[in-house]
C-alpha cells in the first residue's frame, strides 16, 4: 500500500487501521465475475414471488387508514361512532386511543421529535394518519374511515423552509422541542477553510436547489401483525429490510422485550432506501392486532405511500461558494445548506452525515465547511432515497466544477481532469476524515471518452448548432461511497445530545452443509430487488469450488436471524462476502480435518476443487463433497473426541465493518465512516427542444468502479436502473406541495416515473476495475451509483445546449416547463 | 351491498362466484381465486402492474369490475408456465436480467404476451411501444426490450 495521503488538520499516526482482508484479489475465479443468471428469478417470473400482499393469515382482518386533508391542524374532535357502527368494522382506533397501548414509533433524531403511528392531538402534514379501521374486509375498512368525522383547526402553514425557520407561535411544529422550527443548525469545519480562501484567485459562487423526489417502488409498504396473547409474542410479516438490525425498536414502541417480537421477511418489490425501515407501518398493524384479538393487514395504498411513507428524499437549497486558483486548481469548498426535512426527522441528519464522507468529490479539495440548517415544515417526513445525501452533493459539487469552469473560460473536462486525485495518492484521507479507499479516476474517465467517442459527439453537436439547434454535452466525475458505517446517523448531532451513538454495522450469514453435501446458506438480510441469493451462490461456489445448483439460499427471521444491517449504502455485497468468507473458513476447515482423516493426510494438504477436497498436486485422490459430508454427520465414532470434531458441518460468522474510526470529538474531522470508494465518470449528450422545453437523451455512457465485480450483468443493471432513477430526478420528478402543503403529486399520474419513451436509446455501461485493499476479494458496493451521477452529467448538458441563450441551470426538475422558463428568462436579458 | 354472481374463465379453468358487484378484478383475482401473481402498483391505471388479459386484451385489473369479466377469458401470469416450465418469454426475461425486483414483471410478460400474440414478428418500435404502456423502476428497460427480442427469435427458431 503507498502511503496515505492525510490532510494536516488530522493526526496521520495510525489514522488508518490495518487491513483486515482475508481473500486478496487475484483473478482467475471460476464463479465470481461470471454474468450468472440469477437464482432469484425463477420465483418472481411465474408469480410466486411471495410478496407482502401475498400473506393471508387464517382469520385476518384488514386495516385501513383516514388521513389527514390538513398540512397543519388541531384535532379538535373525532367522531368515530359511525363507523363503528358500520357492519364488519372489528376496531376503529384514533391517535388517543393508540397512545394509551402504544408508544412513540422509534427514530433517531437527537433530541428526539416525538411521532405516533396514529396522530396525537395534532396532524402536521397532508396525508398523516388520523384514525385507523379494522374490518372484515379492506372495502369495507375503507367505507367506515369515510364515516369518521374529524374537526380541525387549523395552524399556519409552512411550506418554505425559509420562511418556516423564522416562524414562532402556533407555525411551530414540535413546540416541546422548542421555540422554532430549526431543528438544528451548526457549522462544521474541517481543514484550514479561511486561509485557502485567503489563496484563490476566484471564488465560484452559486445558489442551487435539488427538489424532493423519492424511490417510489411498485410495491407499497405493508405489514401483516398477529398477537398471541397466550405466550406475548408478535409475529409481524413484513417488508422492511433493517429487521435483524434495530427491528426490536418496533418492540419497544409495542412495550414488549425484543425477545417478544419476530419479524418475517417478505420478498421486497423494491425500495431504493424507501423500506429500509418502515416502521410506522409495522407498529401501526401491531398495535391493530393486539387490540382487535386478530392478524391485520395493512398494506399502503399508492396515496398512503406517496404521502406519508418512508419515500421523500433530500430537499435542499445550496448557498455554495467555491474557491479556485487561476490555473483551475479547487481549493476550498464553503457552503450553506438549508434542508427541508419535513415534520418528523426519523433518520436525524444522516444524510449530511453521509453528504460529508465524499464531500469533496474525486478532487484534491484541501478544506470545507458546511453549515447546515436543518428546518422542518409541514410536509412529509424525510426518508432514504438511493444516495441518501450524497447524490445531492455529488450534483452541487458538479454543477460548482462546470460554473468554475465556465468562469474561468476553461475546458469543462479539462477541468475536472486537473483536480482529480492521482491513482498513486490512495489511501486517500479527505479534509472530512473518510478514507477512500483506493481508485483511478483518470482510468474511468478516459474509458467514458473512449466509449463515447468525444469527437464524434463533438461532430453532431457542431452540425446541429449549425441548424439552430441545441445539442448539449454534459460530464460527471462523481464518487459512489459504499458500506457505511452507523457513524454517519449521529456524527453531526448536537454534542449536548448526542444520541443513540452505535458504532456496529455488521452483516451474518450462517452456513450449512446438509448431509448430502448441498449447502445452504442463510441471510440476515432480506431481499429488497437486488440479487442477494445470486451474489451468496457465487460467493459460496468460489469458496467451496462446488456447483451453484447444489447452494440453496434462505432468508433469517429475527428469532432466526444474528446480527445483520441489511442492504443499504451499497453495502450488501461487499459485507456479505465478509460474512460467508468468514463462515465459509470456519466450515472448510473442519472438512479438511475430516477429509484428512479419511484420507489419512494432514488437513493442510487438502483443497477444495471442483466438488471435491483431494490431496494437492495428486488429482486422483479425493474425496466428494457429499462423502465428506455424510461422514461429518454420520460417523462420530470414526472421528476424535473433542467439540472441534461434533457432529454436522455448520458454523455463523458476523462480520463486521472493515474499516471504521471514531469521529473526533470535537468534530474537526469524522472518522473514517464509507470509506470503500467507487467511481464513476458519466457523459450525456442531449437535445433541448427550446420551443417545448423537451430535453431529449441522444446517448449515454456510465464508467464504474465498484472494485472487484461478482456478476457483471446485475451491477449493470443496478447502474441502468440507477440512471433511470437519475434520469427522472433531473428531468421530471418532484414531490410539490402548493402554499397550503397540498400535496399535488401524489399519484403516478402527477408524479411522473421515467417510461421507455423518456429513456436513451441507450445507456452504455463500462467497467474500470481497482480492487478494495479492505474488502473481501476487493469488492466495491455499486447498488446507488446511477442515480448519483446522472443529475450531474444531464444538467451539466443541458446547460451546455443553450450555452448560447446563457442559460444556467441551478434548480431540479429540468421539466419542460421549467426549461421553457429558462429560456424565455434569459432571451429577456 | 347486493351480490352478483360472476362466471369466468381464468388461465383455462372456470369459476363461479358470487361477489360485491364493486370487486375490482385485481381483487378478484388475488383474493377470490388466491392467484397471487397479479400485483397491484398504483390502483389509477398508471403503471400497468395489475395487466392481465381479458380476452386477448391487455387490461388494467386494478380499473376493471370483476362483474365486467362476467362470461370472458381472462389469463394472469400463472398461465405461462406449462407444468411448471417456463414459456419463451419468461426464459428470456431471466436469461437477460429484465428484471429486478420482480413486482413490476407479471404485468410487463402480460403485455408482452398480447403483443407477440398478436404480432409474432414485432420491430424493435413495436416491441418499445409495447413495454412503454408499463412501470419499471428498476431495470431502466433496456433489459426488458431485450428480453422480448430475444423471445421473438426464439419463438421464430423453434418453428423454423
Amino acid at each position: 500500500m503507498n502511503s496515505p495521503h492525510i490532510p494536516k488538520h488530522i493526526p496521520a499516526e495510525g489514522y488508518i487501521p490495518p487491513s483486515r482482508q482475508r481473500e486478496a484479489p487475484q483473478g482467475g475465479y471460476k464463479w465470481i465475475g461470471q454474468n450468472m443468471k440469477r437464482v432469484e428469478d425463477p420465483r418472481l417470473l411465474t408469480g410466486q414471488g411471495g410478496y407482502i400482499d401475498d400473506v393471508k393469515l387464517p382469520n385476518m382482518a384488514h386495516a385501513a387508514v383516514l388521513r389527514s386533508d390538513r398540512a397543519h391542524a388541531r384535532i379538535k374532535r373525532i367522531d368515530v361512532s359511525k363507523a363503528r357502527a358500520l357492519p364488519g368494522v372489528l376496531l376503529v382506533m384514533t391517535g388517543e386511543d393508540a397512545k394509551k397501548v402504544t408508544g412513540p414509533t422509534a427514530q433517531f433524531a437527537s433530541p428526539p421529535v416525538v411521532q405516533y403511528c396514529i396522530a396525537v392531538d395534532r396532524v402536521r402534514h397532508v396525508g398523516e394518519a388520523v384514525a385507523a379501521v379494522v374490518a372484515e374486509t379492506r372495502y369495507i375498512a375503507e367505507d367506515a374511515c369515510d364515516l369518521i368525522d374529524v374537526e380541525y383547526e387549523d395552524l399556519p402553514v409552512m411550506v418554505d423552509p425559509e420562511v418556516s425557520m423564522s416562524a414562532t407561535g402556533d407555525a411551530v411544529l414540535h413546540p416541546e422541542r422548542g421555540p422554532t422550527n430549526l431543528a438544528h443548525r451548526h457549522t462544521y469545519a474541517f481543514g484550514p477553510v479561511d486561509e485557502d480562501f485567503k489563496q484563490a484567485d476566484l471564488v465560484v459562487e452559486r445558489r442551487l436547489y435539488w427538489p424532493r423526489s423519492g424511490g417510489q417502488p411498485l410495491e407499497t409498504v405493508g405489514a401483516v401483525a398477529d398477537y398471541q396473547s397466550g405466550t406475548g409474542k408478535f409475529n409481524i410479516h413484513t417488508n422492511s429490510s433493517f429487521l435483524n438490525y434495530v427491528g426490536w425498536l418496533v418492540g419497544a414502541s409495542l412495550g414488549v422485550p425484543a425477545h417478544k417480537l419476530n419479524l418475517i421477511p417478505m420478498t421486497t418489490g423494491g425500495s431504493f432506501g424507501s423500506k429500509l425501515f418502515t416502521h410506522k407501518v409495522i407498529t401501526l398493524a401491531a398495535t391493530l392486532a393486539r387490540a382487535c384479538g386478530r392478524p391485520v393487514k395493512y398494506l399502503e395504498d399508492r396515496l398512503d405511500n406517496t404521502m406519508s411513507c418512508d419515500n421523500h428524499g433530500s430537499d435542499r437549497i445550496y448557498r455554495c461558494k467555491l474557491a479556485l486558483k487561476r490555473d483551475g486548481t479547487m481549493l476550498s469548498l464553503r457552503f450553506q445548506v438549508i434542508d427541508d426535512y419535513g415534520a418528523y426527522l426519523q433518520y436525524g441528519y444522516g444524510t449530511h452525515g453521509n453528504s460529508l464522507c465524499q464531500i469533496v468529490g474525486p478532487y484534491r479539495i484541501n478544506s470545507v465547511s458546511m453549515e447546515l440548517v436543518a428546518v422542518m415544515t409541514n410536509k412529509c417526513q424525510q426518508g432514504a432515497y438511493r444516495g441518501f445525501g450524497s447524490e445531492v452533493t455529488n450534483w452541487m459539487l458538479e454543477r460548482m466544477a462546470d460554473a468554475a469552469a465556465d468562469e474561468l473560460k476553461m475546458d469543462r473536462i479539462a477541468l475536472r481532469r486537473h483536480n482529480l486525485i492521482q491513482p498513486d495518492q490512495f489511501p486517500y484521507v479527505i479534509p472530512s476524515g473518510n478514507v477512500y479507499d483506493s481508485g483511478n479516476y483518470p482510468a474511468v474517465m478516459d474509458e467514458a471518452l473512449r466509449l463515447a467517442d468525444l469527437p464524434k459527439w463533438k461532430q453532431i453537436q457542431a452540425e446541429a448548432r449549425a441548424q439552430g439547434r441545441h445539442v448539449g454535452i454534459g460530464m460527471a466525475t462523481c464518487q459512489e461511497r459504499s458500506v457505511f458505517s452507523a457513524t454517519e446517523f449521529w456524527s453531526l448531532n448536537p454534542q449536548e445530545t448526542p444520541g443513540f451513538t452505535l458504532t456496529s454495522s455488521p452483516e451474518s450469514t450462517q452456513i450449512r452443509v446438509d448431509p448430502t453435501g448441498n449447502v445452504q446458506v442463510t441471510l440476515g438480510s432480506p431481499f429488497w430487488g437486488n440479487s442477494p441469493e445470486t451474489m451468496a451462490v457465487q460467493l459460496v461456489a468460489e469458496q467451496f469450488q462446488i456447483d451453484p445448483a447444489n447452494i440453496n439460499v434462505v432468508y433469517a427471521d429475527t428469532n432466526s436471524g444474528f446480527n445483520s444491517t441489511g442492504p443499504g449504502g451499497s453495502r450488501f455485497t461487499v459485507m456479505i462476502a465478509g460474512a460467508i468468507v468468514g463462515a465459509s473458513i470456519k466450515v472448510k476447515d473442519k472438512m479438511r480435518r475430516i477429509a484428512g482423516k479419511m484420507m489419512e493426510v494432514g488437513p493442510e494438504d487438502l483443497e477444495f476443487r471442483n466438488g471435491h477436497i483431494g490431496v494437492k498436486g495428486v488429482p486422483g485422490m479425493q474425496k466428494g463433497f457429499g462423502e465428506v459430508a455424510l461422514y461429518a454427520h454420520y460417523f462420530r465414532l470414526d472421528l476424535p473426541d473433542g467439540d472441534d470434531w461434533s457432529s454436522g458441518l455448520d458454523a455463523a460468522y458476523v462480520y463486521d465493518h472493515p474499516l471504521t474510526t471514531m469521529p473526533a470529538k470535537d468534530r474537526s474531522h469524522l472518522g473514517i465512516f464509507y470509506p470503500i470508494m467507487g467511481h464513476m465518470c458519466h457523459l450525456a449528450l442531449v437535445e433541448v427542444h427550446a420551443k417545448t422545453g423537451k430535453v431529449e437523451i441522444l446517448d449515454y455512457v456510465a464508467v464504474h468502479d465498484a472494485g472487484t465485480v461478482v456478476n457483471p450483468m446485475t451491477l449493470a443493471g443496478h447502474i441502468r436502473g440507477g440512471t433511470a432513477q437519475g434520469i427522472g430526478t433531473t428531468l421530471y420528478e418532484q414531490f410539490h406541495y402548493d402554499e397550503n402543503g397540498q400535496l399535488l403529486t401524489a399519484s403516478f399520474a402527477d408524479y411522473l416515473i421515467p417510461t421507455l419513451h423518456e429513456m436513451p436509446p441507450a445507456i452504455r455501461v463500462g467497467h474500470v476495475e481497482t480492487p478494495s485493499p479492505f474488502t473481501e476479494y476487493g469488492i466495491k458496493g455499486g447498488g446507488e451509483g446511477g442515480r448519483m451521477g446522472a443529475p450531474g452529467a444531464l444538467s451539466s448538458a443541458v446547460e451546455d445546449a443553450l450555452q448560447r441563450l446563457g442559460v444556467r441551470v441551478d434548480e431540479l426538475p429540468l421539466t419542460p416547463r421549467r426549461v421553457r422558463e429558462l429560456i424565455r428568462q434569459a432571451e429577456a436579458r | 351491498m347486493a351480490e352478483v354472481i360472476v362466471k369466468v374463465k381464468v388461465n383455462g379453468k372456470a369459476y363461479t362466484r358470487a361477489i360485491e358487484p364493486r370487486m375490482l378484478l385485481s381483487d378478484f383475482l388475488r383474493e377470490e381465486l388466491e392467484l397471487k401473481g397479479t400485483h397491484v402498483g398504483c390502483e389509477h391505471g398508471v403503471c400497468g402492474t395489475c395487466t392481465v388479459l381479458v380476452d386477448g386484451e391487455t387490461a388494467r385489473s386494478c380499473l376493471v369490475f370483476a362483474a365486467q369479466v362476467d362470461g370472458a377469458e381472462v389469463r394472469t401470469i400463472e398461465s405461462l408456465a406449462v407444468n411448471g416450465k417456463m414459456n419463451a418469454l419468461q426464459e428470456a426475461f431471466w436469461e437477460k436480467h429484465g428484471l429486478q425486483c420482480g413486482f413490476c414483471t407479471p404485468g410487463m410478460l402480460m403485455s408482452a404476451t398480447e403483443l407477440l400474440e398478436k404480432n409474432p414478428d414485432p420491430s424493435l418500435e413495436e416491441i418499445r411501444e409495447a413495454v412503454s404502456s408499463n412501470l419499471c423502476r428498476c431495470t431502466g428497460y433496456y433489459n426488458i426490450v431485450e428480453a422480448v427480442q430475444t423471445a421473438v427469435a426464439k419463438m421464430k427458431e423453434a418453428q423454423a
